[in-house]
């Protein structure tokens, strides 16, 4: 619906000073616009467009073949049950057939009231934690159904302390103008000064 | 790899191969006659090796590996087996892959016939499908543009289409979307794929996945006839025609390695619809009464007979001559038609009639001497990596299509540096190393600062608008790289500007030709960018005052062609503008028009209206009754292109054959004819029989053609490139002056636009259309200076006219500058135009 | 929870129990930062010698040696970009989510000796999408390790060395890990990988330039690298395989878990059964099958056990130690359904840019899928085969392949593993054979 608000420009434009090349920033803007709509809007991505020099085209090109990324709007809490090979082998199936029934959508959809959508999806790296789920991208580990059920009352009820989809990190990076080096732009640059260091005499050998 | 190194020994199937270092082991095996199958890979852009088609065992010496050959490059040594057991069972699997989810439905598909992917499976695929699973679906055809559909489900995702629009292009407007066996070329939704080469990846896809609307289930491949030929453009862009009971249908590019490499414009490509039009010209029309019936004094244009329609003409150009003498007679036009044409016109008006007014330019070109007399470059030489262009031309993207592309591939790719000197961006402006965007009017002074390297800039800092430090970093650049080639495009960047000014500039840059004598620099040369299909070739066969066919002037050449002629001119004539003054002045009795609407099309539209007026009998060759015909009191039919056979002379000079495929409609006839057929009722019997035996006098008359004979030109791929010419380009020593810049006024630019109000264009029901909607562009930073707001419609005033014109932002357009499209459908320009002047200020008029 | 278990020497593990060991004060108090300055006392030269003499393979699955891999920028180009690859994804894996959330100082110091070393002048930390949690950490950490004057202009005061670190999140795409598609992704692009050669990223990498990617826990050790020299590293575990290596062991095991052990020499047997880590299996169940090295891995079964997880030796026995990820199944499992899991995983996860791995991988899936709906034909089983012959010729290992990268021939491993052993579990499911999975399960026990 919308593109990027006043305030989400300024952090565009310095996750954009951060890249020798204004596309390399596209990614960190998608989820920035996601972070803004809860999902990454049309004008969004146009507006990303002018900012990194590309056309919507390329945005979309990109967006569309990373899975974070959604383009209509989710619930307010993506719940992603993982089915990768070890959850599968400690009850994934079980876990997901469980959610379906408890949250009455099938995986792949949001519930009625648009406070959940829930997910499938491949190994979470968290193998030995399994059966394990993520909500926006917060873990819970060693899902039960018990578990499960607990935790659909919290989100239901606004108490699970988890921030609604779109945001990732509570930190963003920031780099003080004085302590921040300079990108290095691949046209143009020469040996780094360091690599002409001579071996200090305590150095040599080990 | 040693620098003396240029062939690299390989073995493909047991045969030993000399390859190009560098080459695609595809490539050199294809040239060894072994063909492997393929479907991403494609010669004119980068490999991806994705589909995975092209993989065979290759051994570069760690023993055989399956490899694709479209992105292995040729190595000392390297041993190719295509016929491997290896290589068939993993050929075979990839093609099993690719039908998997395509439709086998080749019967009702427009590519069914001429697909490779159907080629491989006939001569290789498995018989029956082990796939029985459900196919992936697509929501049928889309539309990805007004000329071309996408059937996704047909879509073998080999990337052609996607890297052409964003590698040759520039135009990344369709992208590879979502991901996997999900993975689709599609637009960004309600931002078509609007590229005005979109046609060329209908022509790539190898499958039926693009289809283009004006050829979409119109024919089958195998009831095709088809010849090669050349477009008559400026370019002579390669091109095949198709065609199919006795209509043309397609035109497909031809890989040209010294033209177009096989692309086309979306214009030229899909113009055949125009051909085709219902409203072509059938018989010849004179004037005469509403019932029909012919009469010179008549209200309507009424159906005749050639024989009658000739001998009127015949009649009133005798009487002409006989009247007030041979330059009452004059010729506008001719650039439109072949060599062939174009020489017997040019032999009819010069050596029969006996009048010099003749010019096939509009008063929108340069002036001949300055074409013919400048050193010609080609298009390959002003590609070559690490050579500069110097661009002094309308945007190429707008009126020179295909060389847009290769000058686009030559700065991406090659390393070509790219100087605008320009008075407003081209397409290329971001690609450009330097951007010399100068005020309207004042190039001559930027070029001499460019070239003289004394940039002694005014106390602005500025010359012509063009601030000291970039004229001091393109001169430095300019000289870094003087080893290279130097290529200027030159043409006339702006209609609401004199052409003086730019023949200057030229003249200034030709001075670097001397100081780059020294020793073998290849120097710098130029490539005129003209407006009209062959105008080259239209001054090569002397269509222009004060030449005679061969580039030679009436002065130096008159003699010698007297005695093949019989006669030529007493003396020089006027060009296009001073025709049309001497017909509104009634000096001229019979204007012949040749393909030429100067109502539509000269700048100055008063001048032309007026000549209209005023002249006794105008004479119309054509295709259409234009606007300009339409007033004619003798029109005749014309073939057009694939109706007719002749040659065809790019801006390079380069001469190739034009080839008929179809009949031309109703009695139309060939220009070459309908001028010796006028000759003969005006007792000159030039007896030529075919084009090709006008092209034996030409090569007789035209020294500049003198050894070009047919046969020559037919033995090279390529065609010949006339070089010779005699004419030097003298410019004259006063320079003009432009008028100040006062800060309230914008300083007019007008130039073409690819879809404009052109009579093909407008006849090309798929075409007519894609115009975009006319605005008047100015620098963002202009609005407030002017004080209006951008979007909104403003009342434009200039010294002679004035209009009313929305207003846009143009960063491209620079500061005091504002552009209007020349030949809009929409709106005319020369309202605003002061063709006396050297330059047109504009006000906008607020409140 | 997670134990980094064992009383052996620990590395990169050795803060996970610090409670404030990803803050600055932590790390610093730990020892943090010491191979840091030790190696800016060094010439560049020096550090990747001693990185050369640790002779550290790279951790992130192909197991190249980081010291040589470096070794291969071309001479003169400049500038050089280092990538970290931190998109963890490979199913089974899981470790460097935990170095870069208990320890991202380490891991920031490790890059910063990696572009000292080499004349990288800024790095790019790719984490992975879905990790929200090392996101913040690392983004604490970096912020942190900036004002502290560790990274940016004039690192620790030095007026010539000055390095940027970039975090940079994916957003959910396995293949990304392919360190080609890893360099696209972060140029904005799709993560297609590119064809190598011509585009091995040391030469051709990130904009065209040298690039190094290296995995998290490849650079987490250069800090002790750099500190103890490379030969202590190196006389740790096996000739080829030396130091220590993260393994993480999940699936039907008693205590899964993440366990740092020395490289070489502990053996597949020692860290599924020993207490001191996975604990073996429950009580009354069998070894059916292990995936040794991540999904792509070709499974092991019982006769492996005994091989130590050392690099050239179980690529020599079939598979490979891959991500470190190992995944056991008990007799209880439907090798049927496992096979299926792992296989929809990589056609889910396939870019599509090849046609046999776009094409191939989902028809794999969609044969299997309907095997265990029942709709088997007993020419399946050969389809298969044939399948993911088509796929990677010969089915071999390491495998050839008609594809770009190698996700493709992946999902030929649990196929030609599982098929071959269990051809008998994948009848059951064809119409007509009545005989039920957990009787017919051809344990070797
Ligand atoms: C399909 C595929 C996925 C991969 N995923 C990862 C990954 O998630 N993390 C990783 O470090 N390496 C991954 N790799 C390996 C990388 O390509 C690369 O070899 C590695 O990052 C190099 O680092 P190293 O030398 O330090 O191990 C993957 C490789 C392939 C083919
Ligand atoms: S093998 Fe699969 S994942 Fe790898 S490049 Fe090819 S299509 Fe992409
Ligand atoms: S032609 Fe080589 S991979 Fe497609």
């Amino acid at each position: 619906m919308a593109r990027l608000s006043p305030a989400n420009l300024m952090v565009a434009h310095e996750i954009i000073g951060r890249y020798p090349v204004p596309r390399s920033a596209l990614i960190p803007l998608l989820h920035l616009a996601q972070e803004q709509d809860g999902y990454v809007a049309e004008d969004s991505m146009a507006h990303i467009a002018e900012l990194v020099g590309v056309t919507p085209a390329e945005v979309m090109g990109t967006c569309s073949f990373y899975e974070m990324l959604k383009r209509a709007p989710v619930g307010d809490y993506m719940v992603n049950i993982c089915h990768g090979i070890s959850c599968h082998l400690l009850g994934a199936s079980e876990l997901i057939h469980h959610a379906e029934s408890i949250l009455g959508v099938k995986s792949g959809r949001t519930t009625e009231d648009g406070k959940i959508t829930l997910e499938a999806v491949e190994c979470i790296a968290a193998c030995t934690e399994a059966p394990c789920l993520q909500v926006n991208y917060r873990y819970r580990n060693r899902v039960t159904a018990e578990d499960f059920d607990q935790l659909v009352g919290e989100l239901r009820a606004g108490s699970a302390g988890v921030a609604p989809h779109g945001n990732l990190a509570k930190v963003r990076q920031h780099v003080s103008e004085d302590r921040w080096a300079g990108v290095s732009p691949p046209d143009g640059q020469g040996e780094p000064p360091w690599m002409t260091r001579n071996p200090s005499d305590d150095g040599v050998g080990s | 790899m040693s620098e003396s190194e240029t062939v690299v020994n390989i073995t493909v199937n047991g045969q030993a191969v000399e390859a190009v270092p560098g080459e695609w082991v595809i490539a050199a095996a294809e040239r060894a006659g072994v063909y492997i199958p393929h479907f991403c890979y494609h010669p004119r852009m980068n490999s991806v090796g994705m589909c995975r088609m092209c993989i065979v065992d290759i051994d570069a010496g760690r023993g055989p590996a399956l490899q694709p050959s479209c992105m292995v490059a040729v190595s000392e040594g390297m041993v190719v087996d295509t016929t491997s057991e290896q290589t068939r069972k993993a050929q075979d699997g990839v093609l099993e892959f690719l039908l998997l989810n395509h439709p086998l439905d080749c019967p009702v598909c427009d590519k069914g016939g001429e697909c490779p992917l159907q080629d491989q499976t006939m001569a290789y695929g498995p018989g029956e499908s082990r796939f029985i699973e459900e196919k992936r679906h697509f929501e049928k055809p889309i539309p990805v543009n007004d000329l071309v559909y996408l059937d996704r489900e047909r879509c073998i995702l080999c990337d052609r289409c996607t890297r052409f629009a964003d590698e040759v292009a520039g135009d990344p407007l369709i992208t590879f979307q979502d991901r996997g066996d999900q993975t689709q070329v599609n637009t960004f939704p309600d931002l078509p794929f609007s590229s005005y080469f979109s046609g060329n990846t209908v022509q790539i896809c190898p499958v039926g996945a693009l289809t283009a609307v004006p050829y979409r289930f119109k024919a089958r491949p195998w009831d095709l006839t088809e010849v090669e030929s050349t477009y008559p453009n400026p370019m002579g862009d390669r091109v095949v025609v198709q065609a199919s009971r006795d209509q043309v249908l397609r035109y497909q590019g031809v890989d040209s390695d010294a033209v177009n490499w096989g692309w086309l414009t979306d214009k030229d490509r899909f113009s055949f619809e125009a051909n085709a039009s219902e409203l072509r010209l059938r018989s010849p029309l004179v004037r005469g009464t509403p019932l029909g019936r012919p009469d010179p004094g008549g209200s309507e244009l009424v159906e005749t007979s050639w024989r009658q329609a000739l001998t009127q003409a015949a009649h009133t150009i005798r009487a002409a001559v006989e009247g007030k003498g041979p330059q009452s007679v004059a010729v506008l036009g001719g650039a439109r038609l072949t060599n062939e044409d174009q020489y017997v016109w040019a032999r009819l008006a010069k050596g029969v009639i006996g009048t010099d007014h003749v010019d096939a330019q509009l008063d929108d070109g340069l002036p001949a001497d300055a074409v013919l007399g400048l050193p010609r470059a080609t298009i390959n030489r002003a590609c070559t990596p690490g050579g500069t262009v110097i661009l002094m031309a309308p945007d190429p993207k707008e009126e020179q299509g295909t060389l847009y592309l290769r000058l686009r591939h030559a700065v991406v790719s090659d390393g070509v540096q790219l100087i605008e000197l320009t008075p407003r961006a081209s397409a290329l402006s971001h690609l450009a190393a330097h951007r010399l965007h100068h005020r309207p009017g004042e190039a001559a002074a930027v070029a001499a600062a460019l070239v003289g390297g004394d940039i002694d800039a005014g106390p602005d800092g500025e010359i012509g608008g063009v601030p000291a430090e970039a004229l001091a970093a393109a001169a430095a650049a300019l000289a870094e790289r003087a080893d290279q080639p130097i290529t200027v495009i030159l043409g006339r960047t702006s209609l609401a500007e004199a052409a003086g000014p730019t023949v200057e500039a030229a003249a200034e840059l030709m001075k670097l030709a001397k100081l780059l004598a020294a020793g073998s620099r290849p120097g710098i040369a130029f490539l005129p960018a003209l407006h009209r299909g062959n105008v080259l070739g239209a001054l090569d066969m002397g269509l222009a005052p004060g030449l005679l066919p061969g580039r030679v002037t009436l002065a130096d050449g008159g003699s010698a062609l007297a005695e093949l002629w019989g006669s030529v001119p007493a003396a020089s004539g006027a060009d296009a503008r001073g025709i049309l003054k001497a017909a509104a002045d009634g000096e001229i009795d019979v204007l012949i028009l040749l393909g030429a609407d100067p109502l539509g099309d000269v700048p100055d539209r008063k001048a032309a209206e007026s000549a209209l007026d005023r002249v006794d009998t105008v004479i119309a060759s054509d295709l259409f009754l234009h606007q300009s015909a339409a007033q004619a009191d003798i029109v005749l039919p014309a073939a057009g292109f694939g109706e007719r056979r002749g040659t065809h002379t790019n801006m390079e000079g380069r001469i190739t054959r034009e080839r008929q495929v179809v009949t031309p409609p109703g009695t139309a006839r060939a220009d070459w004819a309908i001028a010796s057929e006028l000759a003969r009722l005006l007792d000159a019997e030039f007896g030529f029989a075919s084009p090709e035996e006008v092209w034996g006098e030409i090569v007789r008359a035209a020294p500049s053609h003198r050894n070009l004979s047919l046969e020559a030109i037919d033995t090279e791929t390529d065609g010949v490139v006339a070089a010779d010419s005699s004419i030097t380009f003298s410019p004259t020593e006063d320079v003009t002056s432009v008028p100040h810049f006062d800060a309230y006024s914008l300083r007019l630019v007008s130039s073409r636009r690819m879809y404009d109000r052109g009579t093909l264009v407008q006849h090309a029901p798929s075409l007519a259309g894609l115009a975009n909607a006319a605005v008047l562009a100015v620098n963002p930073y202009d609005f407030q200076r002017v004080g209006v707001d951008p979007g909104t419609e403003v009342q434009v005033v200039s010294h002679v006219g004035e209009m009313s014109v929305p207003v846009a932002a143009a960063s491209g357009v620079p500061r005091g500058t504002a552009v209007l499209g020349f030949n809009h459908p929409d709106l005319d320009v020369r309202v605003l135009i002061d063709p006396d002047a050297v330059v047109t200020d504009l006000r906008i008029q607020t409140g | 929870m997670t134990a980094a278990a064992g009383q052996d020497l620990r590395i990169v593990t050795s803060r996970f129990e610090v409670e404030d060991g990803h803050t600055m004060a932590g790390y610093e108090r730990t020892g943090g930062y010491a191979g840091l300055r030790r190696a800016l006392e060094m010439a560049p030269a020096e550090v990747h010698g001693e990185v050369r003499a640790a002779s550290l393979l790279g951790r992130g699955g192909a197991g190249f040696p980081a010291g040589v891999k470096w070794g291969f920028c071309p001479p003169g180009v400049w500038p050089r970009y280092l990538v970290v690859n931190g998109d963890e994804s490979e199913p089974g894996t899981y470790k460097d989510r935990l170095l870069m959330e208990r320890d991202p100082h380490q891991l920031i110091e490790g890059c910063l000796i990696a572009c000292y070393a080499l004349g990288l002048s800024q790095c790019f930390l790719y984490v992975r999408g879905e990790m929200a949690h090392a996101q913040e950490r690392l983004a604490s950490a970096l912020n942190e390790a900036y004002e502290a004057g560790y990274v940016g202009r004039n690192v620790l005061g030095a007026d010539d060395f000055s390095v940027d670190i970039t975090l940079h999140w994916g957003a959910g795409a396995y293949i990304v890990g392919e360190e080609t598609a890893l360099i696209e992704s972060l140029e904005g692009s799709r993560g297609m990988p590119r064809l190598k050669p011509p585009y091995f990223p040391a030469s051709i990498g990130l904009y065209g330039k040298p690039t190094i990617v290296n995995n998290v826990e490849t650079l987490a050790n250069l800090p002790w690298i750099v500190s103890n020299g490379g030969a202590a590293f190196a006389a740790m575990g096996a000739e080829t395989s030396t130091g220590t290596r993260v393994f993480a062991v999940s699936g039907h095991v008693v205590s899964p878990g993440v366990f740092e052990v020395p490289f070489g020499t502990t053996t597949f047997r020692d860290i599924i059964f020993d207490p001191r880590y996975a604990g073996g299996l429950h009580p009354g169940r069998n070894l059916k099958t292990f995936i040794p090295g991540g999904a792509s891995a070709p499974w092991f079964f019982e006769e492996h056990l005994d091989i130590p997880l050392e690099k050239a030796t179980v690529d020599k026995a079939g598979s490979m130690l891959g991500s470190g990820a190992i995944v056991v199944m008990d007799n209880t499992t439907d090798v049927v359904k496992a096979c299926h899991n792992v296989v929809r995983f990589f056609a889910r996860e396939s870019c599509g840019k090849c046609t046999p791995c776009r094409e191939g991988t989902s028809w794999l899936e969609k044969i299997l899928s309907r095997i265990l709906a029942g709709q088997g034909r007993p020419q399946d089983l050969d389809l298969l085969m044939d399948v993911c012959d088509n796929i990677s010729p010969g089915i071999h290992w390491p495998p050839r392949q008609t594809t770009i990268c190698p996700l493709g021939p992946s999902a030929v491993s649990p196929i030609a593993s599982a098929l071959e052993r269990f051809r008998g579990e994948f009848e059951a499911y064809l119409p007509g054979t009545a005989v039920s999975v957990s009787t017919k399960s051809e344990v070797a026990s």
